[in-house]
This record gives structure tokens, sequence and C-alpha cells, in this order.
């Protein structure tokens, strides 16, 4: 019975591994209607609980969510066999694509066409901040830190992982604030 | 040693990250050009093959890079490496799942990520707008990315799917290649 269930964890999330196109965000949906509608593993409460932490732990959504269903399904087994399955349909399709990609590369059509790809990409990054910047608090240190943020990544050559870690703990030190001037 | 730098510099970008892909960005051109592994250029181009393929952006470009400098070997090396800190935190979260969602340090911690993040995609574009703009001597193939770029954006406003948009641009290109304009 355990085995069928990891192999059943293992098959369905190489099934979202393997059709959702654009990321984590894109798979939400994919594993709710699996894991919460067609296996019934997950409660859709706890499905909710369980993208908002894979958002709020560092790692891409999809491994953290891949990994949390999986761990509280079949234990640390489960994890492991739901992460391998959300990895591996995208490894084994960048690898052979890697392999085209350097043969292709220097066709002169191929040359032209990423030309125009990367305008196109270039308006794919635009939408995505859009989406996230309608998603994010309007607060005075919202827009501070985006500022802060935004100027020392795209301008100067602080290293990006300090930006982030300066951006939590900015965050954490203005709730504590807070909570001091609420308790007075 | 090359594998063992792969796995350690994903690693690093696997424990950093936040938010959606495009996020990443910025990390992973800062050590990507840190190392000389591959020029901005084929870093966007690979965020088009990585929208137009299956799987999360995060495994997808770890995988490119890792295959780019050491073939399959380096591809399992990068790509264990971005998905080890996530696993090893989801583990532990899970055990404690009710004291992390009400956690007031978690959601303390987000309100700082979550601007960090639009900061990271704003990042990105900036860079990714240079590789689009500046590499050209003369108007017309500055006038044309700029005419892809505005296209592209209004389809993608108009929800026409990724795909779509990167298939539109592409075929702009190569025809204004062939109009001998790039």
């Amino acid at each position: 019975m355990y085995i069928k269930t990891l192999l059943q964890l293992f098959l369905t999330f190489l099934k979202i591994g393997g059709f959702t196109f654009g990321g984590g965000y894109a798979m939400i949906p994919l594993i709710q209607r699996e894991i919460v509608e067609k296996k019934g593993w997950i409660t859709q409460d706890d499905i909710l609980d369980i993208f908002a932490i894979a958002e709020s732990t560092p790692g891409p959504i999809a491994i953290n969510s891949a990994t949390f269903v999986g761990q509280r399904v079949a234990g640390f087994a489960g994890a492991v066999a739901a992460t391998l399955g959300v990895a591996l349909p995208s490894f084994v399709i960048i690898s052979v694509i890697a392999f085209a990609l350097r043969q292709f590369q220097n066709i002169r059509a191929v040359r032209w066409a990423f030309c125009g790809i990367r305008a196109g990409v270039l308006a794919l990054i635009v939408k995505a901040l859009f989406s996230m910047y309608n998603q994010c608090a309007k607060s005075a240190l919202s827009y501070v830190i985006m500022a802060g943020a935004f100027a020392a990544a795209a301008f100067t050559k602080i290293n990006v992982i300090f930006v982030i870690i300066a951006c939590g703990v900015l965050g954490l030190m203005n709730s504590v604030a807070a909570e001091r001037r609420n308790r007075k | 040693m090359i594998y063992l730098t792969l796995f350690l510099t994903f690693l690093k970008i696997g424990a950093f990250t936040f938010g959606g892909g495009y996020a990443m960005l910025p990390l992973i051109q800062s050590e990507v050009a840190a190392h000389g592994w591959m020029s901005e250029a084929e870093l966007v181009n690979f965020v088009a093959v990585s929208e137009s393929t299956p799987g999360p952006f995060a495994v997808n470009i770890s995988t490119y890079v890792g295959a780019e400098i050491a073939g399959i070997p380096g591809a399992v090396c990068a790509t264990v490496g971005v998905v080890l800190p996530s696993f090893i935190i989801i583990l532990i979260v899970a055990r404690c799942f009710d004291r992390f969602k009400n956690s007031r340090t978690v959601s303390g911690c987000m309100s700082g990520l979550r601007p960090a993040v639009v900061a990271l995609i704003g990042a990105a574009a900036v860079s990714v707008g240079q590789t689009v703009f500046l590499p050209w001597s003369g108007l017309a193939p500055f006038a044309v990315s700029a005419g892809i770029f505005g296209l592209s954006l209004i389809l993608i406003f108009e929800k026409i799917h990724p795909i779509a948009v990167i298939l539109a641009s592409a075929v702009l290109g190569i025809a204004f290649g062939f109009a001998g304009i790039y």
C-alpha cells in the first residue's frame, strides 16, 4: 500500500512537472486539482496554507509545494518521490534542449529569432513586474524597500543575497516596531 | 572542481529565491557572470526556452547551466543544488506547520520580501532591456526591437499565451533578419 502511494505521488507530480508551462504559479491550479479534487490526499484549506507557506519560504514554489505535499501524504519518502517527480521532466527535456541549442545557436535564422525573442521576453518580465506590484501591499515601507532594493540590484555591485536579507530584516523590524506601538 | 562549484552556486541560488522565476534572474545573472559561465544574452535566450518548455524555471535554468558547463553530471549537480535548500527547509517547516503559519516573525519578514521581489523583477527588466536595446549601432535594429517589445507587451496584456508571444517575436525577428535589419 505504502509503495503504491509513493508511486502515485511520483507519477502525479511527474504529470504536474511535465505539463505546466510558466513555472510555480502556473502549477498551483493543477496541484489543487490533482491532489485535492482527484486524489483527496489533502483538504482544500490545508492546500491553501501549503501554497502560502511555499511562497514564504526560500526556494522555487514548485519544489516547495511538491516537497510539502509529499511529506504530508507519505512522510520523508513521499517528499522525495514528489520532488523527484516534479523536477524530472524539466531535467530530461532541458538536457536534450541544451544539446540542441548548442548545435543551432550559430545558425543565422536562429540568431535573428532570438533577437526578436529577447524583446518578447522583456515584455513578459514587464507583465510579471506589474502583477507582482499589484499583489504587493501599498505601504510606505513597501515603496522604500522597492526603491532601495531596485537601485541596489539594478545599479550597484552589491550582492543580491545581501539585498534580500536586508529587505527581510527591515520588514521584520518594522512589524516588531508596529507591534510595540500598538501595545502602548 | 567544477561539479562542487556548480552544486554550491546553485545551492546558494536555491536558498535565496523568493517568489517566482523572474525574481531569481538578478541572482542567477550575478553568479553566472561572476563565474563567466554564460553571456547575458544567452541567459535571456534561455528564459524564452524555459517559458516554452514545461516545468519550474529554477529546475530548467539549473539543468541548462549545469549541462552547458559540465554535461549531464554538471546538470545533476546544479539541479540537486537548487532543489536541496527547499527540500530541507520544507521538511523542517512541515513539522511545525501551525506555528509557522501563524508566526509573526515570518509575516514580518514577508512584508519586506514581497516588495523586494518586485524590485528584483524590476532589476531583471533593466538588465534584459540592455540586451534588447543596447547592442545596436544603428537606429533601424533599435527601432525594430522596440517595436517587437511594444507589440509583445500589447499581446501579453491582452492575455495572449506567453508561448504565442514568444513565437510571434521569433517570427518577427527572423523576418526582420531576412530584411537585413538585424
